[in-house]
């Protein structure tokens, strides 16, 4: 697998809210067989930039290109290349894991029930899979949502926030995961505190633009 | 897009990345699927409207006049107000879980159409209360003392008129979504939408009561229903995207 290509670009990108600026001048390319970690103190933009990324949030200033073009033009193939889970799961409690992962994985490609109930098993769910999901804890109902990256086949992960409400096996798992997810020429982009174990991880710190630091100038880039 | 999809193609043969099939009923159907077994799950959510129906259908003849005559002259119009109202009611909630719980995100990030979702959302939405409150309002008919040959008309100018509700009503609802309190602001939007439908389904029901051909109210209905069906879900999508985005 060809690990230099360049699979994301973000050039000049800037983003303002509310008269505040999140970031500006972000320069920021991520290869294939990347591990990306976004940092920065709460508030300081982390959700808005992955937001950005995965065109949730169109108002930003600057390019973001896939593959050298630009994600605006090629959103619907970009999007089936894309695999985003945010703060939200998008798990409904009504539903049994079994059901809630069917619905999640069709948004993308039909998938079996076999592979199903294997994803579910990866995440240690397997022998709640037909359990409404009022009766499972948070911790539980998140792990759904990140069975989805076990039946994915997109090429781009963006991940906010993995590890909320995830054990320390379950945190391992994923690491192994996104470790092998990349070497397979993918890419994983994730904000998170911790400081995950993987080798490979390059880490992007965003600057803190609260009025105190505005005249700091950007130093966002690969770490 | 059929151009983008073949410009796609020769890239995916040269660069080897994976594009997901998208066929056109793969997330109309996943997502009717989801939300009919939701609704079953949450039955207050079907029975809700339905008994608002009933509630107000059993009280007008004691607030107006027990009296047969006085009632099956307002009958038509009143089952069609009060069905209008029920509809109105259950629209709140028709994004509002999905916003909430992150799906809405994902249902838009998903490369399958977000047009054809939309429709399997807001049939699903019609299944449980449009269907319900027109299979019940022949049964309030006789609370109202309807004549016989209003039967008929009422159940079909319903349907037909149910779904044109749903279909409208729903852009309204993605309108709102992102507002905390989008339930006054949803029915100011829709209403003056809603008066068309209102005046051709009463008069449709009222027409064969006074033994008049019901041809003409049915087929605007049914254009009504037609025309909703096809554009309602583009307002819906790009409504939806803008909450979204926000």
């Amino acid at each position: 697998m060809n690990t230099s290509l360049v699979l994301l670009e973000c050039i000049a990108l800037a983003c303002e809210r509310d008269g505040r600026t999140l970031f500006e001048k972000l320069d920021l390319s991520i290869s294939a067989g990347n591990v990306v970690q976004i940092e920065g103190p709460n508030g300081c933009g982390k959700t808005t930039f992955l937001r950005a990324l995965t065109t949730l949030l169109p108002d930003y200033e600057g390019k973001i290109q896939w593959r050298g073009e630009s994600i605006r033009r090629v959103r619907q193939a970009y999007l089936s290349n894309l695999l985003f889970i945010g703060h939200l799961p998008g798990v409904k409690n009504t539903l049994t894991p079994r059901e809630n992962l069917a619905f999640l994985s069709s948004l993308h490609h039909q998938v079996g029930l076999s592979e199903i109930d294997a994803a579910l098993a990866q995440v240690g769910l397997y022998g709640y899979e037909d359990m409404p999901g009022h009766q499972l804890s948070a911790g539980q109902l998140r792990r759904i949502a990140l069975a989805r990256l076990y039946l994915s086949r997109a090429q781009i992960w963006v991940l906010d926030e993995p590890y909320t409400a995830i054990d320390k096996q379950g945190v391992a798992n994923l690491e192994a995961l996104f470790v092998e997810h990349a070497n397979q020429g993918g890419c994983v982009i994730m904000t998170s505190h911790q400081s995950p174990s993987i080798k490979q991880l390059q880490q992007v710190i965003l600057q803190d633009y609260s009025p105190i630091h505005k005249d700091l100038k950007t130093k966002a880039g690969l770490g | 897009m059929n151009k983008l999809k073949t410009d796609i193609g020769v890239k995916l043969s040269e660069q080897k990345y994976n594009v997901d099939e998208t066929s056109l009923t793969q997330g109309f159907l996943a997502v009717l699927k989801r939300d009919v077994v939701t609704a079953f799950r949450q039955r207050g959510d079907i029975i809700n409207p339905v008994v608002f129906f009933l509630m107000v259908v059993t009280m007008m003849p004691l607030g107006i006049s027990p009296e047969s005559k006085a009632l099956s002259f307002l009958a038509p119009g009143l089952l069609w107000v009060i069905a209008l109202l029920a509809t109105l009611l259950s629209l709140d909630s028709l994004f509002r879980s999905d916003y909430e719980d992150g799906s809405l995100e994902q249902l838009i990030l998903s490369p399958q159409s977000l047009y054809f979702m939309s429709i399997g959302k807001v049939l699903s939405h019609w299944l449980t209360t449009g269907l319900p409150l027109t299979f019940v309002a022949p049964l309030l008919g006789v609370l109202l003392a309807l004549p016989a040959e209003g039967y008929l008309p009422l159940l079909l100018s319903l349907l037909l008129g149910t779904i044109t509700l749903s279909f409208v009503g729903a852009i309204g609802a993605a309108l709102t979504v992102s507002l905390r309190k989008g339930g006054l602001l949803i029915s100011l939007i829709i209403m003056p939408l809603y008066v068309p439908v209102l005046i051709f389904g009463a008069s449709c029901v009222r027409m064969a009561v006074e033994g008049f051909s019901i041809g003409g109210p049915l087929a605007v209905l049914g254009a009504f229903c037609a025309a909703a069906i096809v554009l309602a879900p583009l307002a819906i999508a790009g409504a939806l995207r803008m909450s979204v985005e926000a």
